[in-house]
């Protein structure tokens, strides 16, 4: 049992937990992930470490409620349990020597563009932060990305409610262009990374991507996660998460993601009939 | 003189009876192929009272030499025999941990039923059987009441197990007979490796599994699922801040392949691997009461030839499929899998599609919609004997489906490896070992599909138990003085 010691509402649909597993958070590093199950009838699913400290025991991850299982997590609470947790799963996010890098955190990837940057920034990188997001309501860490030692942040959002209002592709557009940037990381949904991708392959900007295909273990044993990059099948569980952004097929991945959609949504329809939230 | 042949002096002596095989009773094949319930109903005690009356008991009992753990197959027959059960028990748990599993999985017809002196004239002695009608007699006891091996003496050595599959779970429980604390770390939420998440409800209920491994615990041993050895702790941390004295490595090899052929990723192509896990590990057929999900294909093609593509196939049947398809690029005499299996596979309706080679999968908005294959033909035995299949030319034709599953077999796992740079592995990735499982890091030991490649439990509960063997000559040598 994983004892939860920490929750947080960020927004309408994205929480912060924090767990105890002194063994994980002695060995997470940015950009890598774990498994859960919430209960014995559980699914297991990937999220990425938020935050984690080694000394004090814990690891910390940010989810969107999208289905059941991230439905039931958003009802737990600081004293309930988890009943598994794996990792740190996946190889962590390259950060050494990049001189000028812009990092891109779409919606919820801007939990996992926090540690990144940060990491980054630690390893004497120059990092231009842009977070994307539909409006205001669904910004998260603004106050946390602005504590860092980073150059810049910049906030786009769709309706403009916050920050410049357009996507976070304006700003790296103009990055690129004015050539002030060596490199650039985005994380967020398939379709953001997709563009990203796009707009710096004009500028031969190199571009990773951290990619989220469907997984099952998480370590390598089923094939559930393979993407396509450069047209080699690679298992994202151990071979990323993180990939060369020009060489992934976004399409595949992004098909591959929708395959149990219609299922899921019956299994979530059944729970939230029982559920007393509001969702 | 051993107590066994003792008893036998003093007993009338055993006329063997000239029956034919006695039959296992099996769930009706149109009834099975709806549901998971284990399709061998195992013997009853007049059942296998009967058999064990088949056996000559040879002065010379050849079937012990085909058994690859030489369990005293000749004694335990004759505990059934006189009515000695427990004595019967105590003599297979001598060699084998896990009987009522390996009764129900060994490939028993190539191995010591085989090798029994009946196989010559006619029917072997059906020992796999009688095993595992013993092994769920000792199942059937109270926990208090079972055939426990004798933990030894508390040593203070600290050995860890990574995998908790059979030879993971071989070798601990060897190794508590020797007084050693054993931490088995297991990477997924249940223990049991291939017997919890490969082999299917069907041929190996789960609960039998379960109880196996509950004997283990009440033998001491710490069981940690969890805990990716690579991940959470490398072997570096296990030997060094961990404190263990030595580690057993048994992590299996299960790294699964996929065909190379265009169309593979798209949706409703699955590994065998990613197929049985989400039914037998995840629960998927109780979805939505468990919350994994798996396509419930209405057109299923196996590709493969062993024991995993009947798995599959078999598991996609009683998933509600209304047409399941064997692709396999040779003939059905070729096929790896257990003879028992095929004809299984063949009365459950699955329908074999030999001498095809798959050479694309098609679809349509991204799910699965054919494959197209290509016949073959096999040439003439080489002189290995081997006839290799080639392919016809302008032969491809389309299976229509809308689930494909790749049964090709697995590789070794880098997980573990990648992180221990100084442990040697083979060009393959396996990891080296000498006969008795050491590895070139001292005090690390190795055993099962990660240094044989994909092979059989009982192969992998061996090389576990010589391991530990090992590992106790390895603990002595290094005493701490
Ligand atoms: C390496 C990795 C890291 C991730 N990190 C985070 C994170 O930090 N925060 C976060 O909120 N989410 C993250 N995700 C996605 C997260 O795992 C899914 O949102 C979660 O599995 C959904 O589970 P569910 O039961 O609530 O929804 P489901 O009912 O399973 O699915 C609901 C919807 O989400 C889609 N979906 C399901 N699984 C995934 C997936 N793996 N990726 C994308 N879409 C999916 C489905 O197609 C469906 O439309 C990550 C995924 C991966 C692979
Ligand atoms: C579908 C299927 C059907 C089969 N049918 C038969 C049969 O009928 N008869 C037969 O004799 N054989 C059969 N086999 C083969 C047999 O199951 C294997 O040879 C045997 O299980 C190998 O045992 P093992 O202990 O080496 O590995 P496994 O059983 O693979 O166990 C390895 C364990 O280690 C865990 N692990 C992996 N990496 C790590 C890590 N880094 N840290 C911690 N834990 C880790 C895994 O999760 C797993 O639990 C079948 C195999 C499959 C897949
Ligand atoms: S372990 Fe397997 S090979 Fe050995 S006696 Fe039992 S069934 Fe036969
Ligand atoms: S070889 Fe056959 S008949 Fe002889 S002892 Fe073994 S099982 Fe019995
Ligand atoms: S999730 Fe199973 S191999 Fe990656």
């Amino acid at each position: 049992m994983f004892p939860i010691v920490y929750q947080r509402q960020l927004s309408a649909s994205v929480f912060e937990m924090g767990v105890t597993a002194p063994a994980i958070a002695r060995k997470a590093r940015a950009g890598q992930f774990l498994m859960l199950r919430v209960d014995e009838h559980g699914e297991r699913i990937p999220l990425t470490f938020s935050d984690w400290s080694a000394e004090e025991g814990w690891v910390r991850f940010i989810f969107m409620r999208v289905g059941k299982t991230t439905h039931q997590l958003s009802h737990l609470v600081a004293g309930d349990s988890l009943v598994d947790v794996v990792g740190p799963l996946g190889v962590a996010t390259h950060v050494e020597g990049l001189g000028r890098v812009a990092v891109m955190g779409g919606g919820v990837g801007a939990a996992v563009a926090y540690p990144v940057a940060r990491a980054m920034a630690e390893a004497g990188a120059e990092v231009t932060v842009i977070l994307g997001a539909r409006n205001r309501e669904l910004l998260i860490l603004e106050d946390e990305f602005r504590a860092l030692p980073i150059k810049e942040l910049i906030v786009m959002t769709d309706d403009g409610s916050a920050g410049e209002k357009g996507l976070v592709t304006a700003p790296l557009k103009r990055l690129c262009e004015a050539g002030e940037i060596d490199s650039s990381m985005a994380i967020g949904p398939a379709i953001m990374m997709k563009f990203c991708a796009a707009t710096t392959k004009e500028f031969d900007v190199p571009i990773t991507v951290s990619l989220n295909p469907i997984m099952v273990d998480g370590t390598g044993m089923c094939g559930a996660c393979r993407v396509s990059v450069g047209g080699e099948t690679k298992f994202g569980c151990v071979d990323g998460p993180d990939f060369d952004g020009h060489a992934v097929d976004f399409e595949q991945l992004m098909s591959r993601q929708r395959v149990y959609s219609d299922i899921e949504r019956e299994a979530d329809a059944d729970f939230s009939k029982e559920c007393s939230c509001h969702l | 003189m051993s107590p066994v042949e003792d008893a036998a002096a003093e007993k009338p002596r055993h006329r063997p009876s000239r029956a034919p095989r006695t039959p296992m009773p099996e769930r009706d094949a149109r009834e099975r192929a709806m549901t998971f319930d284990e399709v061998g109903l195992g013997y009853t005690e007049e059942m296998a009272v009967a058999e064990a009356n088949r056996c000559i008991q040879c002065k010379n009992p050849t079937c012990i030499e085909g058994c690859p753990v030489n369990i005293d197959i000749k004694s335990f027959i004759a505990g059934i025999i006189e009515g000695d059960y427990t004595r019967a028990i105590a003599v297979l748990k001598e060699r084998n941990a896990l009987p009522a599993v390996c009764g129900r999985v060994c490939p028993q017809e190539e191995q010591c039923e085989a090798s029994c002196v009946l196989a010559r004239k006619g029917e072997p002695v059906a020992i796999g059987r009688l095993e595992r009608w013993l092994g769920d007699f000792d199942l059937s006891c109270d926990l208090e009441h079972r055939c426990a091996p004798v933990v030894g003496e508390p040593s203070g050595r600290r050995v860890a197990v990574v995998g908790s599959g059979p030879a993971g779970l071989a070798c601990a429980g060897e190794l508590r007979r020797f007084g050693h604390a054993v931490t088995v770390f297991e990477s997924l939420h249940a223990p049991g490796g291939v017997l919890t998440y490969g082999i299917p409800e069907f041929r190996l209920p789960k609960a039998i599994v379960q109880a196996e491994i509950e004997m283990l615990e009440v033998m001491g041993v710490e069981l940690v699922t969890d805990v990716v050895v690579g991940a959470t702790y490398t072997l570096d941390d296990l030997l060094g801040e961990e404190g263990f004295d030595a580690v057993f490595v048994g992590n299996g090899a299960g790294l699964p392949m996929f065909l190379g052929v265009p169309g593979e990723n798209l949706n409703g192509v699955y590994s065998a691997n990613e197929f049985l896990t989400r039914v037998n590990l995840m629960k998927a057929y109780e979805f939505p009461t468990y919350d994994t999900p798996v396509a419930r294909g209405r057109k299923v093609a196996v590709v493969g030839g062993g024991n995993v593509a009947m798995d599959a196939a078999r598991t996609a049947k009683r998933l509600g499929a209304e047409e399941v398809f064997l692709v396999y690029r040779r003939s059905e005499d070729e096929m790896p899998a257990r003879r028992e299996e095929v004809h299984h596979a063949r009365e459950e309706g699955i329908e074999f599609k030999m001498l095809c080679s798959p050479a694309e999968i098609v679809g349509r908005d991204g799910f699965v919609t054919g494959m197209v294959a290509t016949r073959m033909e096999l040439t003439e035995p080489d002189a290995s004997g081997r006839r290799a299949p080639v392919c016809v030319l302008d032969s491809d034709f389309t299976i229509e489906c809308d689930t494909v599953i790749i049964a090709l077999g697995t590789r070794a796992n880098p997980l573990l490896s990648q992180t221990t740079p100084d442990l040697e592995v083979s060009s393959r990735g396996y990891i080296v070992t000498d006969e008795d499982g050491a590895t070139n890091k001292p005090g690390v030991f190795a055993g099962g599909d990660i240094v044989t490649g994909s092979a059989t439990v009982i192969l992998a509960m061996g090389a576990g138990k010589k391991a530990a063997q090992a590992i106790d000559r390895w603990l002595d040598a290094t005493k701490r003085s």
